[in-house]
């Protein structure tokens, strides 16, 4: 029983990811007085994108064509790792938050091999970009995570949301730090403005977008939903890590479909903030990247010391 | 019985070496076979023609080789049965040789530490004793015999083995410096090259410092005691001064053979030059044994480890892992890189044992008993990964004959089995979960995350610290390998030598790394199997085991509680799988779908050449922008300029120069030094030969006076 709603939360997660990247589109449409495509554009690219015949470098390997889906399927795993709807399920148990952060890992480094792979110069320089980047942006996430781990003393998602969830709301200044560290590096690493614009070719400021250049088809499709999924993922971490209140702790009809409701809810008034954020603030310079990731890894780094200063049983 | 295996292990690398020095007598074995078949000739026919077979001009040098190398493989399965048995038995064994000087026996003692580290060698020689006949073919008897390779591999396995029997001082160091000179000897097998030259001096210079250090904190510990025996050793009752002093002595001596910033340097000259099956025992496995000589020297003989010396272990560790792994970034040669990555590798594990000291002070030995297990297992997993990339480079070096990353290109299509066992190496280093290395960086993270049990503020804000250093460490390790596996393996290949290249056509150069190929991903999903080993080490050593995974199963891993961390690697494996073959078959049912191959977008300019594909400089520039102050930088470009008012560019040159600072901040001030003092001692020296006289005269003045 357990298993399956496990199951079927991880489904949930594949399923709404796109969602989440259609209202993203409509409010930033919204925003900057543009007409929105439907909410369920992304389904349908990803649809078209799956009948189409994908197109291979005539020079590529086993390697590139393996990748998408050795990335979609990392992404995946790190979504059955995260509580969605409920907590307490077995998934969460057979990997912790360390371990997640290990299959972005993973999906990362077969996206930039497969960036290298065709020798083109534009794969090589979004693999050179994009592993720059998350190499700075990882231990900030780390440090953001470990000052949450620590109050909660685990690494299991499931029991320190739980802890959160019985402690009641308490405002802490170490989770404060912890969320704005983890909202920069979600930034970061979900390729979005400042950092990255997920919505332009042009050559010199792409990083995620001049690595999947030559996929096309059901390849691009599986890359495109990987990423929507990462996006998500990142999405329902800082909302049920931080703000987890909703969240099923039985496991009743009732109980899980206010779970879903309630993470909709989140995720729709955060996705609105995300697209605030992307009208108001410009691209950065590359190399301002560094600036803005050491400063989240000092906001972790401020969660941490003010855990251990402030909080900490002794 | 288990002490004849590990007996056994040790003479048959000895013997190994031995039979390498047949290499020009034949005459002498065919002689003694005829002899042998003339005074016994019933019943041995068979047994003749082979042997005669063998002893042909033709079939000689390779039926040698193939003995030599099979020898050694031998005393890699003893040592790996030697080892297994000692830890499952959970039992030491102790004995004396009476070799050496006549009231100075050899002490002999095998116990679960040792046995791991006999499990390590016997992993890495075996793969070695696999890979070796393949490679070695491709030298040139002439110039580089198989005599003194096959007699020093076989000198420097047997010094490996016999510092982990050793159980006295003496003993010891006997061991430890046959290890030390007969790897000086492979160092500088190819010794025609004067850079060669150069490193093996280097290596033996550093070794004997080293050794040195080694002999006086054993020395420091023996003036508080009667004897030079472990026994007598660990009974002696340190001054927590002195026992500070002895630990800086055995951390300078250990760990500059374990390569640990600032006195690594000698790890990246040395590494690179020796033949690629030794550069993968030097790496892989002698590094572990100078962590044996640390662990044994701390934990056995001083025994009680202070927290301090845990931070020093953490800071040395830190700055080892992030230094090791900057450097490793910027390297070109294949083989250097890999050996800064060890650098790395290294620091990695002298930060989780420093952590596993500062629990162990605090009381907490059971959070100290997990950072132990972690150092150790991290030992292991970096054991195998590392013969793995070495003899994949030894592979690319004998097809390729390049070491240079940035002319290679495309091998990926050339050479698909190497390729394979390249990228599960690749995967293995940057800590991927699914691949062993993964593993002992969680442990190494869950060690970390128990900080809240400490009294101590600092320690409690140094620690997290130091495991944000440990993250970024694994994030730029993965950068690292992206850039060694794409540039060598994928793109398109940047030389003649890629283009011609080929797979290589000697199993056993493929079968040895398959092995430590299938090693790294079998422990990656079954971590559970070394863990329990491990637990019997640290119950042998610390007196305390980890409580693992009683309450979930075996395919758990749990190291504190279920509660706090779990992880499955069987259960991820499953849904990956999963997850993988539904998309896969969802995708690639509809036929209509079938890949096409096209040429490659070229921005519409046409014709992609290898030289615009991203280098290895280029792949590493934002990295050296962003890290600028970690080395010193040369970076030149060279325009020609011609025409008119020097307006067309004719031609561009772009050099970079990378340096480790530790050479101009630490050893070059300490040469001066040396310099200087010299040129002091000199002035006595006049060449006048009344001065020499009148300091024979004061001297013999001197001696009477002393005497009278």
């Amino acid at each position: 029983m357990n298993w399956l709603i496990a199951m079927l939360q991880t489904t949930l997660f594949v399923a709404l990811a796109p969602l989440l990247a259609g209202w993203l589109k409509c409010c930033k449409c919204r925003l900057q007085n543009r007409k929105a495509p439907s909410l369920f554009q992304p389904y349908r690219d990803l649809i078209k994108l799956t009948h189409k015949q994908p197109v291979v470098a005539g020079q590529a390997s086993w390697l590139f064509t393996i990748a998408p889906y050795l990335v979609f399927s990392a992404t995946v795993l790190a979504a059955t790792v995260v509580p969605l709807i409920a907590v307490d399920l077995p998934t969460s148990a057979s990997a912790d938050v360390i371990v997640m952060v290990g299959f972005f890992a993973f999906a990362r480094f077969f996206l930039a091999l497969a960036g290298l792979d065709i020798g083109t110069a534009f794969g090589g320089m979004g693999s050179s970009r994009e592993m720059t980047i998350s190499s700075l942006a990882e231990p900030a996430m780390l440090m953001a995570i470990f000052t949450l781990t620590m109050t909660a003393s685990t690494t299991n998602l499931s029991v320190a949301i739980n802890h959160v969830l019985n402690d009641g709301l308490m405002l802490r200044p170490s989770f404060v730090f912890a969320l704005l560290a983890l909202i920069l590096v979600a930034i970061a690493e979900t390729g979005r403005i400042p950092v990255d614009n997920p919505s332009t070719h042009l050559e010199l400021t792409m990083i995620h977008e001049a690595m999947i250049l030559e996929y096309s088809g059901r390849h691009l499709a599986l890359i495109e939903w990987a990423s929507q999924l990462k996006l998500m993922l990142y999405g329902v971490l800082i909302a049920n890590i931080f703000f987890p209140w909703g969240i099923a702790e039985t496991f009743t009809a009732q109980a899980l479909g206010y779970g879903l409701l309630a993470i909709i809810g989140k995720l729709a008034v955060l996705a609105i903030f995300l697209a605030l954020a992307e009208t108001l603030v410009a691209k950065m310079r590359l190399f301002r990247v560094q600036e803005y990731l050491s400063f989240a890894y000092l906001l972790g780094l401020l969660g941490m010391l003010s855990h251990i200063i402030l909080e900490a049983s002794r | 019985m288990i002490l004849l295996l590990a007996y056994g292990a040790v003479l048959f690398s000895f013997a190994s070496g031995l039979l390498a020095l047949m290499m020009d007598q034949r005459q002498v074995l065919l002689g003694l076979s005829q002899y042998w078949f003339k005074t016994f000739p019933h019943n041995h026919q068979y047994g003749r023609s082979v042997l005669e077979g063998r002893l042909q001009e033709a079939h000689y040098p390779d039926a040698l080789r193939q003995a030599v190398f099979g020898l050694l493989g031998l005393s890699g399965m003893f040592a790996v049965l030697a080892g297994l048995g000692v830890m499952v038995g959970k039992e030491a064994f102790t004995d004396q040789i009476s070799l050496g000087l006549p009231w100075l026996p050899w002490h002999v003692r095998f116990d679960s530490l040792s046995g791991f580290f006999y499990l390590i060698i016997g992993i890495g020689v075996g793969a070695v004793s696999l890979y070796g006949p393949g490679y070695v073919r491709a030298y040139d008897e002439g110039q580089h015999p198989f005599a003194a390779l096959g007699l020093f591999t076989g000198l420097f396995v047997s010094g490996m083995l016999l510092v982990l029997l050793a159980d006295d001082a003496f003993f010891f160091m006997i061991a430890w410096e046959l290890m030390s000179v007969a790897s000086y000897f492979l160092v500088a097998f190819q010794h025609e090259n004067p850079a060669n030259r150069r490193a093996a001096f280097l290596y033996l210079l550093m070794a004997e410092v080293g050794a040195l250090a080694i002999i006086l904190g054993f020395g420091v510990l023996a003036s508080f005691s009667d004897g030079f025996t472990f026994d007598a050793l660990r009974e002696a009752k340190l001054s927590s001064t002195w026992a500070s002093i002895a630990f800086v002595l055995a951390l300078l001596g250990f760990g500059m053979k374990a390569g640990v910033v600032p006195i690594h340097v000698w790890l990246p000259e040395a590494h690179p030059v020796a033949p690629s099956h030794i550069s993968a025992l030097m790496s892989g496995v002698m590094l572990k044994v100078a962590l044996y000589g640390l662990i044994r020297f701390c934990y056995d003989l001083i025994g009680d480890v202070h927290w301090q010396w845990g931070v020093v272990l953490l800071i040395v560790g830190t700055v080892s892992a992030l230094g090791g792994i900057l450097y490793a970034m910027m390297q070109v040669n294949l083989k250097r890189l890999l050996a800064y990555s060890s650098v790395e590798n290294i620091g990695i594990i002298f930060m989780v044992l420093g952590l596993s000291m500062i629990f162990m002070d605090n009381g907490q030995p059971q959070l100290a008993a997990l950072g132990f297990l972690a150092a150790l297992f991290h030992a292991f997993n970096h054991a195998l990964f590392k013969n793995l990339l070495f003899l994949g480079a030894g592979i690319l070096q004998h097809q390729t004959h390049e070491l240079n990353i940035d002319l290679m290109g495309g091998l990926i299509r050339r050479m698909p089995h190497t390729s394979k066992l390249f990228l599960v190496g690749c995967m293995s280093i940057s800590s991927l979960p699914l691949f062993n290395g993964f593993v002992s960086e969680w442990l190494a993270f869950q060690t970390a995350l128990q900080v809240d049990v400490l009294d101590n503020g600092v320690l409690r804000s140094l620690i997290p610290v130091a495991a944000a250093a440990l993250a970024l460490t694994a994030a730029l390790a993965a950068a690292c390998f992206v850039k060694v596996f794409g540039m060598i393996f994928l793109g398109q290949s940047r030389s003649r030598h890629c283009d011609n290249a080929h797979e290589v056509d000697d199993q056993g150069m493929l079968a040895g790394p398959s092995l430590l190929a299938g090693l790294c991903f079998l422990i990656g999903i079954f971590p559970g199997v070394i863990i329990s080993l491990l637990n019997s080490v640290a119950g042998q050593l610390l007196g305390q085991t980890l409580p693992n995974d009683s309450a979930l199963g075996w395919l758990w891993l749990a190291p504190v509680s279920a509660k706090q961390a779990s992880y499955s690697p069987p259960l991820v494996l499953i849904a990956a799988l999963i997850a993988g073959c539904i998309s896969f078959w969802y995708l690639r049912r509809n036929p209509a779908t079938v890949m096409r191959r096209a040429e490659p977008w070229d921005c519409g300019f046409g014709g992609l050449t290898p030289r615009m594909q991203y280098s290895c400089h280029a792949f590493t520039m934002p990295f050296r922008r962003i890290f600028a102050n970690a080395w010193i930088v040369d970076e030149r470009i060279d325009k020609d300029l011609q025409g008119a008012m020097d307006q067309d560019v004719a031609a561009i040159r772009y050099q970079l120069h990378i340096q480790d600072h530790s050479w101009p901040r630490l050893y070059e001030p300490i040469a001066r030094g040396v310099d200087r003092l010299a040129r002091q001692v000199g002035r006595i020296q006049t060449g006048n030969i009344r001065t020499y006289l009148g300091y024979s005269f004061a001297t013999l003045l001197l001696l009477l006076w002393v005497v009278s």
